[in-house]
């Protein structure tokens, strides 16, 4: 028995190396994130592994999770900003089971934060990272669909198809017509897919003291933003990018700056608005009821 | 033939996140758990960084002596290569570097592909000494090394201006690190 099999916790599964993955693929996926921080927003190919779930369920952020997770981690997982969906309590578990590590659903205390597609309204420290499941990691796709022609203009850094995209965009509807996974410029230099988080997000990656990973498995890339970096919202000088939020209160906590999603309560147009972000919107309740 | 990490798995962990820190924050200085026995000529830190990046995938030059690079090919399985310009991981411990120059920086579409040189330095101290500014730090950070060639400044200069393509360099001293992405920008005297 290993050393490291004696500091788990005693219901972790003894039938798997700590964290899942075997040590080799831990060191390929680690000298990729390493490079991915050194050349902020480059996509980097890695060869992706099978996981015990689909395609498309995480599997990317979920080795990016294994490679840097240890012992002394509070790992917290959301999707769409709620820490009780099957995604995240799946995922959650599953770290909990191979790894032994602590979990949490509080922003405050978790060390490394998983997450589909939102990042919490809490403001991110220096001691935390954060890791983004990717789905399509390429910004320009639908614009290009030749990888190695993307390859080549991100070489070259030439986005014209980007800005024409939303020039066009702008010119028909009178905005951008992305919503979510709006593509940012990553230290003046590469045109990075944020994940389909909310453009209202896109500000968050702006100059965040944590650091930021993404993991796309079946796409098999990786691309990373460090502490501290420009990531600026593709948009022109007349027509800046501008996050958007539903124009209600939270229905739940009464927030009027926090993401809300809308939930459709009948089928007579009933409708509520709540935070997206379930920690968030707890800690907000919390001190509503503290102050009554 | 002297042991590795005393974990393999947890220490590699820690070695790993020492390096993701001092990559994800140039100018700040990292400790790592050292390997309790180290091969003549290794100190903790560039013993530790190698233990946890190289494997049999990782091509890598050395001028250390025989029993580094014996205790390197038994732990890691890493292939020794003659050529500083073929090695994927340069450890470099003796009086002269290569320049950065020489070594593979990648190519446009692919700069991952550029080297990291791990340099054993004499001496680390934040807070003085060369100014870094980049990603990764707010406004600026400080970072004296003693023992690097005294043209580092100007061959980093020339390395970070062919971003993104370029090489990446950890500076290793006793049991304690830092690292310089090739995307910082570095200025002498304050």
């Amino acid at each position: 028995m290993t050393a490291s099999a004696h500091m788990q916790a005693p219901d972790t599964d003894p039938g798997y190396n700590f964290a899942y993955l075997d040590e080799a693929t831990k060191r390929m996926i680690r000298r990729t994130l390493l490079k991915a921080i050194a050349i902020p927003g480059h996509q980097i190919p890695f060869g992706a592994r099978e996981m015990p779930l689909p395609y498309g369920w995480g599997t990317g952020g979920i080795q990016v999770t294994a490679s840097i997770l240890g012992p002394d981690d509070t790992l917290k997982v959301i999707d769409q900003g709620a820490d009780d969906t099957t995604n995240a309590v799946s995922i959650r578990r599953f770290f909990h089971r191979v790894a032994g590590v602590r979990t949490t659903t509080r922003t405050a205390e978790a060390t490394i934060i998983q997450t589909r597609h939102r990042i919490p309204e809490r403001p991110l420290t220096e001691g935390q990272v954060m890791v983004f499941q990717v789905p399509m990691p390429e910004p320009l796709f639908k614009l290009e669909p030749r990888l190695a022609e993307t390859r080549r203009l991100h070489a070259l850094g030439d986005y014209s198809l980007a800005q024409v995209k939303l020039y066009e965009d702008i010119a028909r509807q009178g905005e951008g017509g992305s919503s979510y996974s709006h593509p940012v410029m990553v230290n003046h230099r590469y045109l990075m897919s944020p994940s389909p988080i909310p453009g209202f997000d896109n500000p968050k990656l702006h100059m965040s003291p944590a650091l930021m990973l993404f993991g796309a498995g079946r796409e098999k890339k990786i691309y990373a933003v460090p502490p501290y970096t420009s990531v600026v919202s593709l948009d022109f000088d007349d027509h800046p990018f501008r996050p958007v939020r539903a124009p209600h209160a939270c229905a739940a906590c009464g927030s009027t700056t926090s993401y809300l999603d809308e939930i459709v309560t009948d089928d007579r147009g009933g409708r509520m608005f709540v935070c997206s972000d379930t920690d968030h919107c707890a800690e907000n309740q919390m001190a509503r009821k503290a102050a009554e | 033939m002297k042991t590795g990490f005393t974990d393999p798995v947890l220490d590699a962990q820690a070695g790993f996140r020492a390096l993701m820190q001092a990559m994800a924050r140039p100018g700040r200085v990292q400790q790592v758990i050292p390997p309790p026995e180290l091969p003549a000529g290794l100190e903790a830190a560039a013993a530790a960084t190698i233990l946890t990046l190289a494997d049999a995938e990782t091509p890598l030059w050395t001028d250390a002596g025989e029993e580094a690079r014996a205790w390197i090919t038994f732990h890691t399985g890493a292939p020794l290569v003659a050529e500083p310009a073929s090695a994927m991981l340069l450890l470099n411990t003796g009086a002269t570097m290569p320049a950065l120059a020489t070594l593979h920086a990648g190519e446009d579409e692919t700069p991952q592909d550029g080297a990291t040189l791990i340099r054993q330095v004499t001496g680390l101290a934040e807070g003085s000494g060369w100014r870094l500014t980049g990603p990764g730090i707010e406004r600026e950070h400080h970072l004296a090394v003693m023992g690097v060639p005294g043209d580092f400044p100007a061959q980093w200069r020339a390395n970070a201006a062919r971003f993104p393509r370029g090489v990446d360099v950890v500076l290793c001293a006793g049991g304690r690190l830092a690292a310089l992405p090739r995307s910082v920008a570095l200025r002498e005297g304050g």
